[in-house]
């Protein structure tokens, strides 16, 4: 299987080195894994350089606004039950400017998978600190140091109800496949954190991130749960009431 | 088949909203159009419909323009703060050209000014209210029937121009009962490809070509001037009433003020009326023409005066514009009787 065949608009803008390719690469490999049909397909991202990737991934794809994918996500899958809806966000995206959002798709436990490109720092804008930025970190807005505390962000997951909540990184590209097959064949509200680098902002080398992420610890799934999904919840509702006499 | 009955202005949004083919609606709890969110909840899942109550009004405009991206005819209401919190994903809808209607019940603010009091302070965040560049079809009923058939239009207009619609509504309308005989009205198509029939479409709020970012300025320029063309010249979106054409003084009214222009007409001789049903596009052209032999024309508004500002531009020197305005609640017939004469 070719990659590219899935993607357009190439050249990407990514700069050399960052994590988004190879998160990307995972997908692509992953969706092929899975046997979902590619029209049945459709991703969502959010703004930032994660949000990017509809703009290069060839199948149905939704570029929406900073922090509110999990939204528009939401509407496109109860809209058309049939769809598998994939969401790509950023950390900042996801968790801060989004995080209300984040909380409340995994409270109702609606069948999206979600995949977070974590690389705990904004790199669009320039480097500021974000939701999982680690202490005492000094980025464009913490130049003295980061007093924030980060998100954990598998145990967000699971405290706000996600069903399917694993933690992966860019360095465990098998891992990562495997985790997204995974999280594409549960029913349910998934998540999948990747830990990936931004060697632009976070001004390390590529290969030193890589070899960071290699000792991230833990990874793999902490979270799988079936429980009665969102969706399915809705459409049980809509036959019992329409049977209702009026 | 249509017969009497008693309805109330939010209600007869949601009757519109469903014989349109509306079947998504996304919305939060907010004074006074809750209850279009407590009548959709109950009718939606009856005609196979969506009714879902999202965590605020960003995430209620943002799943309704997802849903309508998949294929559904989808709207949501709300009131001033929350119809602030939509602005953002207002733009999107407009760049992105995706069909949704956003009704605004309208109440005093700003903030939270007095919940439970009418007002038309939004009318011009209705039409200028996301950032950037934009074109937007604005409705306002004055009264039940109004709501109704004016909601029907606005999900006829978004789905055909491919734009958000808003309808501006506000508390004594939403909340008023009147004996009305709603007439049938055609169900709306989506005219658009949607998502999932593997046709691979790209959406994005970037300046793009079919869902491709571009940068060129010139581009962009083509870009913001089509949205506009495409609202602007298009021959069924602005309508308006005329009422005693030859008079030479003439009230200008939009949303409930057009209740006390109808009053005063009672009393009041030589005074005519020209109810704006679309607020934008501003109707220029219709009411220069009505004004050509007009000596006097009075706007009253529950706001500080804001539409007024917009007659003048167009009317230039041409009559002398009056702005009666009233705050929190209707104007009185007795305002505009002390300027007429
Ligand atoms: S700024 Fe960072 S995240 Fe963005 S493309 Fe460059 S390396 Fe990747």
């Amino acid at each position: 299987m070719n990659v590219k065949d899935y993607l357009v608009n190439l050249p990407h803008t990514w700069c050399a080195g960052c994590g988004n390719g190879i998160i990307l690469g995972a997908f692509i490999r992953a969706f092929k894994k899975s046997g979902i049909d590619k029209d049945k397909l459709v991703v969502v991202s959010g703004i930032g350089c994660s949000g990017r990737v509809t703009q290069y991934l060839n199948f149905d794809a939704v570029h929406t606004t900073h922090g509110r994918a999990l939204a528009f996500a939401t509407g496109i899958k109860l809209a058309n039950p049939e769809l598998k809806v994939v969401v790509m966000m950023g950390d900042g995206d996801a968790l801060a400017i989004g995080g209300n959002h984040f909380i409340h798709s995994a409270r109702r436990n609606i069948d999206l998978t979600v995949i977070i490109f974590n690389n705990s720092v904004y790199g669009m804008t320039g480097g500021q600190q974000s939701p999982t930025t680690q202490l005492n970190a000094k980025t464009a807005t913490t130049p003295y140091g980061n007093l924030e505390n980060p998100f954990n962000v598998v145990d967000l997951a699971i405290a706000a109800g996600a069903t399917y909540v694993a933690r992966c990184t860019t360095f465990h590209v098998k891992k990562l496949e495997k985790s997204i097959v995974e999280a594409l064949l549960h029913k349910g509200f998934s998540v999948i954190e990747v830990i990936t680098g931004c060697p632009t902002q976070q001004k390390v080398k590529p290969a030193e991130l890589i070899k960071l992420q290699k000792n991230i610890k833990p990874i793999g799934v902490f979270k799988k749960e079936e429980k009665e999904e969102f969706v399915d919840k809705y459409l049980k509702l809509v036959k019992s009431v329409k049977t209702e006499k009026l | 088949m249509t017969r009497m009955e008693l309805v109330q202005g939010n209600e007869a949004v949601v009757k519109a909203a469903i014989n349109a083919g509306c079947r998504f609606y996304a919305g939060y709890p907010i004074t006074p159009s809750s209850e279009i969110m407590h009548l959709m909840a109950k009718e939606m899942p009856r005609v196979g419909g969506v009714f879902i109550q999202m965590e605020d009004e960003i995430t209620s405009i943002a799943a309704a323009i997802g849903a309508s991206m998949a294929g559904k005819i989808a709207m949501t209401a709300t009131s001033g703060p929350g119809f602030s919190l939509m602005q953002e994903n207002i733009g999107y809808a407009a760049m992105a050209e995706i069909p949704v209607v956003i009704v605004d019940v309208m109440r005093v603010g700003p903030s939270t000014g007095i919940p439970t009091a009418p007002s038309q302070g939004d009318v011009m965040q209705a039409r200028y209210g996301s950032h950037g560049d934009y074109p937007i079809i604005v409705l306002s009923p004055s009264d039940v029937l109004d709501s109704y058939v004016l909601t029907a239009k606005a999900f006829y207009l978004a789905e055909k121009y491919r734009t958000p619609v808003i309808l501006l509504t506000d508390e004594i309308i939403g909340h008023m009962r009147e004996s009305v005989n709603l007439p049938n009205i055609e169900r709306v198509e989506k005219n658009m490809p949607i998502l999932g029939e593997g046709r691979k479409l790209h959406y994005t709020g970037l300046a793009n070509e079919n869902g491709f970012a571009i940068y060129e300025p010139e581009k962009y320029e083509r870009l913001i001037k089509r949205l506009f063309n495409k609202i602007e010249c298009a021959k069924d979106v602005i309508s308006y009433k005329i009422e005693n054409p030859d008079a030479k003084t003439m009230i200008f009214a939009y949303g409930s003020p057009y209740r006390t222009a109808k009053a005063v007409l009672k009393i009041a001789k030589n005074v005519g009326i020209f109810k704006a049903e679309t607020v934008f596009p501003f109707p220029e052209r219709a009411l220069k023409k009505a004004s050509k032999d007009v000596e006097k024309i009075i706007v009253p508004e529950m706001n500080v005066g804001k539409i007024v500002n917009e007659v003048k531009r167009v009317v230039g020197d041409s009559c002398q514009v009056v702005s009666v305005t009233k705050l929190a609640q209707l104007v009185d017939p007795q305002a505009i009787l002390k300027v007429i004469e």
